[in-house]
C-alpha cells in the first residue's frame, strides 16, 4: 500500500517545528515515531499533506528525575523505556507497560509522545499515566502549558492538544515512600492492543493500609477511563483480599466495554475484574518493598 | 506532486544517494530502487515483521517507514550479513539447524536476531524468543529458528575465544 503524496520536512529546532505547524495548518501532522500515522496514512484513514518530522529535534528524548518529577521526553522510544535502569529499579509500572506495546521492531521507533497524542484508548501508556496523575507538556506558539493526562483524553483519536501543539514531555510527580504500581495487559498474541488492561498505583502507609489508589482501565470505552469508585472504596482500607475484590468489582463498573473481535463484552468486564486483582496485588507488594 | 527530497543513506556500508518521494517506503527503495531483493513484503500492514531491517543497528520493520526518515542514517539488509564472502554465524545456523521451510522470513529473522546478539552475546531461550517476538514464521514452529540463533550464539562465542587465545599466543610469543 502507498500511502497518499505529502509534503516533508525536518525541521530541527522545536520553534521551527511549531512555527510550521502554523504556517500549514490544519493539513499538517508531526511524525514521531510513526508506527500508528504511517499505517493508517497506507489505509487512507489519514491523509496529511505535510509531514513535519520532529525526530531531529535535540533534547526531546529523555528519561530523568529533576525537581521532584519524573520526566520523559516525548520523543522517548519505548526501547528506552526498556533500557532505562531508572525506569526498572524505580517505576516497574511503565517497565510493565513499555514492554507489552506491540513487539521489538515497533518498539525502537514508536515514541511515548506519539502514543500519548495519538488518543487512540487502545494504547497502553495512557491508563498509567492516569494511574501515576501524570500531566504532559504541549508547547505551541503561545509557549508551554500543562495538561493533567486526566484531562486529556476527549475521544476516539482526540485530546485537549490543540491544533498547533506539540507534546514534548510527560511528567509525573516522584511517588513516596510505600508507593507501587502495576499494569497489567490482557492480549491475543505479541503485537496485539489490549482486550483489557489495568493500570494502579498505590500508596500504603506503615500498617498496610491504602491511603491513595489510582485505577486506570485500557480499551473498555471511547478514551481511558478512571475508575474512580474503585478509587474512593479503597482509600483507608486494608489492601486485602476482600477489598481487593470489592474495588475489581468496582472497576469493572466502570467499564464500558464493547463487544468486537477480541471477545464480548461480558468476558472484558470479566477480565477488567481479574486484571485489577492482579494489578492492585502486584502495586501493594512493591508499596510495601519500596 | 509532492516536491521531492535527496536522501542519503548508508546501505550495507555503502553510501547511496538518490532523490525519492517523500511517501516512498523504505522497503520500496530497499527493493526497487536499490535493487535489493532480499527484504521482503508479507503483510504490508506493519504486522509480520519479514521487512525488517536494521536501521543504525535497530530492527525496525522497514514498511512502516519512509525512505526520507533514513536520511543520514544507516541501514543493513540481509545482503550486509555475510562478510567476505563468509556466511554470517547466523545464516549457518539456519542452515545447520533447518531454521527455515520456505525461507520468507528468514531474512527479517536473522536481522532481528543480529541486533538480539550484538545487544546479548547469550541471550536465554525466552529471551531468544522475546528477541524474534515480532517476526512471524508461518512454517517452522519456531523451534528451529530458536535453536538456530543458539547456534550462532554459541559459534560466536567460540570464535572469539579463539581470538582472545590467539592473541594471547601471539602476546606469549612476543614477550619470548
Ligand atoms: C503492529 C503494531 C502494534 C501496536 N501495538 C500497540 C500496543 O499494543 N499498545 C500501544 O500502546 N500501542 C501499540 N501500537 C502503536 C504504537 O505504540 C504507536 O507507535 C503509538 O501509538 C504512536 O506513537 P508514534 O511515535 O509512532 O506516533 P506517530 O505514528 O508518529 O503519530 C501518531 C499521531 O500522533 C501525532 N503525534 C505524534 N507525536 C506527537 C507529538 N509529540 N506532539 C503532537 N502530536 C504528535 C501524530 O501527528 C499522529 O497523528 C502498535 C503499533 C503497531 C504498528
Ligand atoms: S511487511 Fe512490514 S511488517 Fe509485514
Ligand atoms: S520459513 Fe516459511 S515463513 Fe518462516
Amino acid at each position: 500500500m502507498i500511502p497518499p503524496a505529502f509534503d516533508y520536512s525536518r525541521p530541527q529546532t522545536l520553534s521551527e517545528a511549531v512555527a510550521l505547524l502554523q504556517q500549514y495548518g490544519d493539513t499538517a501532522k508531526i511524525l514521531s515515531g510513526g508506527q500508528s500515522l504511517i499505517p493508517m496514512m497506507k489505509m487512507r484513514l489519514a491523509r496529511p499533506e505535510y509531514l513535519i518530522d520532529i525526530n531531529q529535534i535535540a533534547d526531546l528524548r529523555y528519561i530523568k528525575e529533576d525537581n521532584g518529577y519524573l520526566k520523559i521526553g516525548g520523543l522517548t522510544r519505548e526501547a528506552d523505556l526498556e533500557s532505562s535502569e531508572l525506569i526498572r529499579s524505580k517505576y516497574p509500572i511503565i517497565l510493565d507497560t513499555a514492554s507489552v506495546i506491540a513487539d521489538p521492531q515497533v518498539r525502537n521507533l514508536a515514541t511515548v509522545g506519539g502514543n500519548l497524542a495519538h488518543g487512540d484508548p487502545a494504547n497502553d501508556h495512557p491508563a498509567t499515566m492516569l494511574a501515576l496523575e501524570a500531566e504532559v507538556i504541549a508547547v505551541g506558539p503561545h509557549g508551554a502549558r500543562s495538561i493533567p493526562v486526566k484531562e486529556f483524553f476527549l475521544g476516539v483519536f482526540t485530546t485537549a492538544l490543540e491544533h498547533g501543539e506539540i507534546l514534548t514531555e510527560v511528567r509525573l510527580p516522584v511517588p513516596g515512600e510505600r508507593s507501587g504500581g502495576a499494569y497489567f495487559k490482557l492480549e491475543r498474541k505479541v503485537g496485539d492492543f489490549a482486550t483489557v488492561g489495568v493500570a494502579t498505583q498505590v500508596t500504603l502507609d506503615g500498617e498496610g493500609v491504602c491511603r491513595r489508589a489510582v485505577v486506570g482501565l485500557t480499551n473498555v470505552g471511547a478514551t481511558p477511563l478512571k475508575a474512580g469508585s474503585a478509587e474512593e472504596f479503597l482509600r483507608g482500607k486494608a489492601l486485602d483480599e476482600e477489598n481487593i475484590k470489592r474495588a475489581a468489582d468496582l472497576a469493572a463498573e466502570a467499564a464500558e466495554p464493547s463487544s468486537d473481535l477480541r471477545g464480548p463484552a461480558d468476558y472484558k468486564l470479566a477480565m477488567i475484574r481479574e486484571l485489577t486483582k492482579r494489578a492492585l496485588t502486584r502495586a501493594g507488594e512493591r508499596a510495601g518493598s519500596s | 506532486m509532492a516536491i521531492k527530497k535527496i536522501v542519503r543513506i548508508k546501505v550495507n556500508g555503502r553510501e547511496q544517494e538518490t532523490e525519492v518521494e517523500p511517501r516512498l517506503l523504505l522497503v520500496h527503495f530497499i527493493r526497487d530502487v536499490l535493487g535489493l531483493t532480499g527484504t521482503h513484503v508479507g503483510c504490508d500492514t506493519s504486522n509480520c515483521g519479514v521487512c525488517t531491517v536494521l536501521l543504525d543497528g535497530h530492527p525496525v520493520k522497514s514498511c512502516t517507514v519512509f525512505a526520507v526518515q533514513a536520511d543520514g542514517h544507516g541501514i543493513r539488509t540481509i545482503e550486509g550479513v555475510a562478510q567476505d564472502g563468509q556466511l554470517h554465524p547466523l545464516q549457518e545456523g539456519f542452515r545447520e539447524e533447518h531454521g527455515l521451510q520456505c525461507g520468507f522470513c528468514t531474512p527479517g529473522m536473522i536481522l532481528s536476531a543480529y541486533a538480539l546478539l550484538e545487544k546479548n552475546p547469550h541471550p536465554s531461550e525466552e529471551q531468544i524468543r522475546w528477541g524474534i517476538s515480532g517476526n512471524l514464521c508461518r512454517c517452522t514452529g519456531y523451534q528451529n529458528i530458536v535453536k538456530a540463533v543458539q547456534y550462532a550464539a554459541a559459534r560466536i562465542d567460540r570464535e572469539s575465544q579463539e581470538h582472545d587465545s590467539n592473541k594471547d599466543q601471539t602476546l606469549v610469543s612476543n614477550a619470548g
